[in-house]
């Protein structure tokens, strides 16, 4: 894990190549004016906005990022279907839990992106981390957070929980070495 | 003549899922699993209708759009966290939960 980023002047290099991509796509353009104005925001916003956040684990494995962007666009399709076919099926079939999912991570960053992938992935919505960082006495790190989940369709918990630690879990705790 | 294909598949996909989604509102017994249909259903509807609307105005001679994409990539990021807030305060107010629901004990008071 690493919280500072190679070069000063470039604190957050994947946020301001993001930014960068954003202008031009708002504008529509790549006229030689927008990319000068495109480079100024990427290299400026992050510099003045960097000092105001918690400093959060950087992304050391871009190639690894893209892959599993690429496995989440795939299962959000899946799921969607999935969802679709729970929805239109009989709804006293379905069998709704509230679960406990342990995770590893430690930082806000990737148990954000966690929580959002599990969220948009089949019949499931994160719902909570326990526990709650307003209950920890100050300076108490916890020892084991919890992401509870609201499923669906509940067939195997075992094999779900498994599911979400394997395909979701491990490879952001791979791109973020933490 | 494709891309009018291309367009028309993807409207009544898009569609069909942003019904099922809406359907889904309606149709499921209790808040929690009302959630669902929103957060997922709807996200792949607009995303294909967007992605009809690009490949209908790269063929319409309006020179190619790519805002369609940003709108996409926003509402990706914007549906779990809403989804979020809306189970969060949905637990805070003790919403009942459907008879039967397992795993209640799991969710702890705040």
């Amino acid at each position: 894990m690493r919280l500072q980023a190679r070069y000063r002047w470039l604190p957050t290099p994947f946020r301001s190549v993001f930014l960068f991509v954003i202008w031009l796509l708002l504008n529509n353009s790549v006229s030689a004016g927008h990319l000068v104005l495109a480079t100024f925001f990427a290299i400026f916003i992050p510099l003045l906005s960097f000092s105001l956040r918690d400093p959060q684990p950087l992304i050391l494995k871009p190639g690894l990022a893209f892959k599993q962007l690429i496995i989440v666009l795939y299962d959000i399709v899946v799921a969607n279907l999935q969802v679709a076919l729970l929805i239109m099926g009989p709804a006293k079939k379905l069998r709704p839990a509230f679960i406990k999912v342990p995770i590893d991570l430690m930082h806000d960053m990737p148990i954000t992106i966690l929580a959002s992938c599990v969220s948009l992935t089949p019949g499931t919505v994160s719902a909570e981390i326990y526990p709650i960082p307003e209950s920890l006495a100050e300076g108490e790190e916890p020892t084991q957070r919890y992401l509870l989940i609201h499923v669906l369709d509940l067939k195997d918990e075992e094999a779900l929980i498994k599911q979400i630690k394997q395909r979701y879990e491990a490879p952001l705790k791979e791109i973020f070495q933490c | 003549m494709i891309s009018e294909w291309v367009v028309s598949i993807l409207l009544l996909f898009g569609g069909t899922f942003i019904l099922i989604g809406s359907i889904g509102l309606v149709k499921l017994p209790d808040f929690f699993m009302r959630l669902h249909g929103p957060t997922k259903a709807t996200t792949l509807g607009m995303a294909s209708m967007l992605i009809a609307a690009m490949v209908y105005f790269a063929n319409s001679g309006h020179g190619l759009s790519v805002k369609e994409i940003l709108i996409t990539i926003f509402l990706l990021i914007t549906a779990p966290i809403s989804g979020y807030m809306l189970i969060k305060s949905a637990i805070h107010h003790k919403l009942k939960a459907k008879e039967g629901t397992k795993g209640l004990d799991n969710v702890e008071d705040d």
